[in-house]
């Protein structure tokens, strides 16, 4: 643990206090989160790993707004998501929070500048504004020469590249990556997460990512591993990189 | 930066955006957007012929046939909304995870709404003026080939009592009816896109 942990004064981006979270089908009730917590620090780049089925992606879905817990609260920049109404939780998504997909999501009528753009349409900026900043986004994940291609036209690396722009496009406090390289050969996957490393390390954007790629892992400062709806245990740094020198578990 | 801590609201969307917004959307899925006006266009240009034929004949026509045409227009036009529906429907299928995406980048639910019904508001505009003009121009074409002088009533002209104004009027009444009725039809597809939740943007399916 590193000495700022407990001092009180380091700024927790995401607080989450005792998620718990149930799916009813049928007359089977199965309990995805039985009772999580997990304080994230701002700047931090934290990697959520888990078997399918472990609750990984409910507790992740949960941090980014897209699920309410059963009980327990989520705090995101010290706003406690329950009380937000729809319109208030849109504009968390558009503001503090960006997103980023296994499948790119990327709208396919629109070019990667357009695409970058629309977080900042959905914030109400200027159209000039918005133009600016997105092409100063493209410029930095290495896109400045295509920025009128459709998605269609671009290699899935730099589709990944697009979307990771998009996330940025209203200086989100938060970027939410699902798989990020789940749908990416070993070389491109290289590249996207010395993307999001260095991103993360230049504009001091908290980073959460649930992942099974070890290479994500590795550059992570902790590792939150959870197994069967609880925090099974979490890996610093020095743990991290001992653990996976090699490309296995 | 980290003083935005009080909660704000999502922003309305200027209108202006939202109509190039379902602009690029009928053009960059034009052939789709084909099908759906398609209904509307042959609905339209149905109604526009039947009018035309109305305005032509003047007094000359029988109650029991405009009552027929009458039916025959309100049939044709109710299967043409339930085809705009489904067509709708099927786009909002189809865009699932992008509505979903647009959700998780911040796009409130009016607006999801706003599009669907702009995009149905210009196809319906579009495809009603041309299917009137389409229908109108038919069925003035018949009425030239099919005027015979010697069966014709004394003084009667081949265009019988059709004028200008019965043009203008039926083209404000045909687009009308058209924009209406395909915003109808978009009305519930709209409001079941605008329900999906932002985490349809994670699945990997669709």
């Amino acid at each position: 643990m590193s000495n700022e942990t407990n001092n009180g004064k380091t700024e927790y981006v995401v607080r989450a206090k005792d998620l718990t979270k149930e799916f009813v089908m049928g007359t089977e009730v199965t309990r995805a989160l039985k009772g999580i917590s997990l304080d994230i620090r701002r700047g931090e780049y934290v990697s959520i790993i888990g078997p399918s089925g472990s609750g990984k992606s409910t507790f992740f879905n949960m941090i980014g707004g897209l699920d309410r817990p059963n009980s327990g609260t989520v705090f995101i920049n010290d706003v406690d998501m329950a009380q937000l109404d729809a319109t208030e939780l849109a504009f968390l998504r558009c503001h503090t929070i960006g997103y980023i997909f296994q499948t790119f999501n990327l709208i396919p009528v629109m070019t990667a500048l357009e695409n970058v753009m629309l977080p900042t349409v959905f914030a109400g900026k200027p159209s000039e504004e918005g133009q600016a900043r997105a092409m100063e986004l493209l410029d930095i994940v290495g896109l400045g020469h295509r920025l009128h291609h459709k998605p269609g036209q671009l290699s899935g690396g730099q589709q990944q590249r697009v979307a990771i722009a998009r996330a940025l496009a209203n200086n989100p406090s938060i970027v939410l990556a699902d798989e990020p390289t789940g749908n990416l050969d070993q070389k491109t996957g290289t590249e996207i997460i010395a993307l999001l490393r260095q991103l993360n390390q230049d504009n001091n954007v908290t980073i959460i990512t649930a992942t099974h790629d070890p290479k994500m892992i590795r550059v992570s400062d902790r590792a939150v591993i959870i197994r069967d709806g609880l925090i099974d245990k979490i890996q610093n740094r020095a743990d991290i990189e001992s653990e996976f020198t090699d490309d296995g578990h | 930066m980290s003083d935005e801590r009080k909660i704000q609201r999502g922003v309305q969307l200027p209108f202006k955006k939202a109509f190039e917004f379902a602009l690029n959307t009928i053009k960059i899925r034009f052939w789709r957007s084909m099908i759906t006006a398609g209904g509307v266009f042959l609905g339209i240009a149905f109604l526009a012929s039947v009018l035309t034929g109305r305005a032509v004949a003047g007094s000359n026509i029988s109650a029991d046939e405009a009552a027929r045409s009458t039916w025959l227009v309100i049939l044709s036009l109710v299967v043409c909304a339930v085809g705009i529906a489904n067509a709708m429907l099927m786009s909002v299928t189809e865009r699932f995870r992008e509505i979903g995406t647009m959700k998780c980048l911040g796009a409130l639910e009016q607006f999801v709404v706003k599009i669907f019904m702009i995009e149905a508001a210009l196809m319906g505009a579009i495809a009603s003026s041309l299917g009137y003009l389409v229908g109108t121009l038919l069925m003035i074409v018949t009425k030239f080939f099919s005027f015979n002088p010697k069966t014709a009533f004394h003084g009667e002209t081949w265009i019988g009592s059709y004028t200008l104004a019965s043009f203008g009027m039926n083209l404000v009444f045909c687009t009308g009816i058209g924009i209406f009725l395909t915003m109808l039809a978009t009305l519930f597809p709209a409001i079941r896109a605008s329900r999906i939740p932002p985490a349809a943007a994670l699945r990997s399916d669709v």
